[in-house]
């Protein structure tokens, strides 16, 4: 900041010192008794920032321009100005066909790519037909079969657009959908997208729905599903490093973006332990996270987290090609800062939760709903989010600029406070052993935990205002609000009888002969499990029934839960 | 003074159904215990003879469920094996996100108080203090 022209009248460092000197007299004077601020991460917040703050600063080093080291203004040299975010909303009702026909509706309302949810039943590894039929659909979508992966993406071009799968290990949707466009006759070099849900850390720390197998057997199946991908899909990528789950779960900011960090060495450096280059497979690590309300904080964390990530993989892996330096980010805001009270005051939290995404960098993005505290979000509230990204693209014209708050005095200062905390939680993870050990040690889950109470206090106790919850509380009429349709008792049933008739209809040699061969894969260090499970879609194996012979020889996903 | 009960509560929390968000659960498990209470704590996704077979060999006198994805819709069900068996006098409560129409149904079957998003550490641990109390005025005597 220092390298930008300032006049040369009185401003020199002694007469700043006395004008910043006289400022801080006048302010004292005036505030009476100053509480201390801190952000959500602890750092704390002063009420003035300006040059003096940073007498080091030095604009490339710490700045440089977008799309070059470090990367602290963006990863590529247009940003938004070229190229906008995707908007990617989650999505994930119902039946196969229900999902077609809002994605289809989605799309034609802007959205530019496409994300699909399953079923909660889907995320534990259980076919429909053996799921209580009162929470089946209600959450996501039911994929069970190479047959609803084609039913969803009917008149979809999957070769065309970008696929979001939250398809956690062992990855049986990727599975589905590449035997898909298999038989759709498309080559699956033409299939982009990410692996929403590969990071099998973050499940086992934070959301143990998706986590299926056990911490090893997910570590190989991983492993092996990167390899197949990088010679059989190249534009596929298959790691998402989350760390959304942990920042939900209590995390703060700083230490969502540290242990995410955390994990991506973690994972880097097991692939280049099987022998992969890092200048090529971290070409195909993105990242997703959560966005608080936190404003700047948010901002910072994401300015911060991108020139770590630089940073590190030039330092710790040796990467020289600009590529595989750039941290890619999709991003969701949080359904955690979103009240039951006063649910229309939630659009106005993911106003600022979006736009802390968007001046912060990301690639892509999902807006909530603002119902998501009520229910599974209706057709309404997430059409209102994805209104709420364009009106922000648009109106408010959010991607005029690149990194626009860059040189911020605040921000500036932000970003290097945000980024020594950030660095603090890696070199703790680094002194367990690295991410692997310290979660299977549970310090990750005791962090988080501890983070999770402390905010909680802070909201129970009122020092952290929440609009409608402990303060400006009003009556509420509950019968505004909106109310979910559930799927059709009746289509569920349905979905059960063609699952069945389904598996009736299958060759019992070929599907044996296939699953017995995903076995031998999972016993065999020498076989790639994901290429045996891409047979067993093609043979007609179930997801249940894949998920289930891996949890055999691989073991089930137990977490460790600390309470 | 003689709703004061001898010893601490015991309360059960844990998830049924399908979800794994704990956040709420291990928040609420936390309070119950700093306020005095036995706090029997378990995985994500118990079965429902599981969450009886806990409630009837831990003695507890109430049950804490957490639901954020839908999973309360399998309550009704658990209260109907609790009674089965003889676990009538067991408290339950619902925590998370439900709907307003769901709520309505939850009461119907038996559920003591539903929380939802927003509602506070003192509130919950009087509620279920209070719970734990007329649970245990009710527990068959041996």
């Amino acid at each position: 900041m220092n390298k930008i022209d300032k006049p040369a009248k009185s401003t020199g460092p002694v007469a700043q010192q006395a004008a910043s000197d006289a400022w801080q007299q006048n302010y004292d004077a005036m505030i009476g008794e100053d509480k201390t601020v801190k952000n959500r991460s602890g750092i704390k917040v002063d009420p003035l920032y300006w040059p003096a703050d940073d007498p080091d600063g030095d604009y490339g080093d710490k700045l440089g321009f977008p799309g070059t080291d470090p990367m602290t203004r963006g990863i590529y040299p247009t940003m938004h100005r070229g190229r906008t975010w995707s908007q990617r909303q989650l999505i994930g009702l119902g039946r196969p066909e229900d999902f077609n026909a809002r994605i289809k509706k989605i799309l034609a309302s802007g959205a530019s790519a496409l994300s699909m949810i399953p079923c909660n039943s889907v995320y534990r590894g259980i076919d429909c037909d053996e799921v209580e039929p009162e929470i089946l659909g209600t959450c996501g979508t039911i994929l069970n079969t190479e047959e609803d992966m084609d039913l969803s993406l009917a008149d979809i071009p999957i070769d065309k657009i970008s696929i979001g799968l939250n398809d956690p290990s062992p990855f049986t949707m990727l599975a589905q959908m590449l035997v898909v466009a298999e038989k759709r006759g498309i080559d699956w070099k033409d299939v982009t997208g990410t692996s929403n849900q590969s990071d099998y850390i973050s499940h086992f720390v934070a959301n143990h729905m998706f986590y299926r197998l056990s911490l090893t057997g997910a570590r190989r199946m991983l492993l092996d599903t990167a390899t197949y991908l990088a010679e059989h899909v190249p534009n596929w990528n298959a790691f998402s490093i989350v760390g959304q789950h942990m920042q939900q779960a209590g995390a703060t900011p700083a230490q969502a973006m540290g242990l995410t960090l955390s994990t991506a060495i973690q994972y880097a450096e097991d692939c280049k332990a099987r022998g992969m280059d890092p200048e090529k497979f971290l070409e195909r690590f993105t990242f997703f996270f959560d966005i608080s309300i936190s404003f700047f904080e948010e901002v910072a964390k994401f300015r911060a987290g991108r020139r770590i990530w630089n940073n590190l993989v030039t330092e710790r892996f040796g990467v020289t090609n600009p590529r595989a330096k750039r941290f890619k980010f999709h991003a969701q805001t949080s359904g955690c800062d979103l009240t039951r009270q006063q649910p229309l005051n939630n659009i106005a939290r993911v106003t600022v939760q979006a736009m802390a995404g968007i001046l912060g960098g990301l690639q892509s993005m999902h807006t909530d709903g603002y119902d998501e505290v009520l229910s599974t979000p209706t057709e309404d509230s997430a059409k209102i989010a994805v209104s709420t990204q364009n009106i922000l693209k648009h109106e408010a014209h959010l991607c005029d600029v690149i990194d626009p708050l860059g040189g911020s005095f605040y921000v500036e200062s932000l970003t290097d406070a945000m980024e020594a905390e950030i660095l603090s939680v890696i070199a703790q993870i680094d002194a367990e052993g690295g991410m692997f050990k310290a979660v299977e040690s549970g310090f990750v889950q005791e962090m988080i935990g501890a983070s999770a109470l402390e905010f909680q206090d802070q909201v129970d106790s009122g020092e952290q205002i929440v609009v409608g919850v402990n303060a400006f509380q009003e009556d509420e009429d509950a019968s505004a609000r909106p109310i979910l349709k559930r799927p059709p008792k009746e289509h569920m049933a349905r979905q059960v009888e063609n699952l069945k008739e389904i598996k009736a209809a299958r060759d019992p040699d070929v599907l044996s002969k296939a699953l017995g061969d995903l076995r031998k894969a999972a016993q065999s260090e020498d076989l790639n499990i994901f290429a045996a499970e891409i047979d067993a879609v093609r043979a007609g194996a179930t997801m249940g029934e894949i998920v289930k012979v891996l949890r055999d020889e691989l073991g089930f996903g137990q977490p460790l839960v600390v309470a | 003074m003689n709703d004061v009960m001898l010893a601490p509560a015991r309360v059960l929390v844990t998830k049924i159904g399908l979800d794994g968000h704990d956040r709420g659960s291990r928040i609420i498990a936390a309070y119950l215990r700093d306020a005095g209470m036995e706090v029997i704590y378990t995985n994500p996704w118990q079965a429902i003879d599981a969450v009886v077979a806990l409630a009837l060999e831990e003695d507890v006198d109430v049950i804490g469920i957490s639901s954020l994805a839908t999973d309360h819709l399998l309550v009704p069900k658990l209260m109907v094996a609790l009674n089965a068996a003889g676990l009538g006098h067991v408290r339950v409560v619902v925590g998370g996100i439900v709907p307003d129409e769901d709520e309505v149904d939850l009461l119907a079957a038996g559920v003591s108080k539903v929380f939802h998003p927003g509602a506070v550490r003192e509130e919950i641990v009087t509620e279920v203090e209070k719970l734990a109390i007329a649970a245990n005025k009710e527990r068959p005597v041996d």
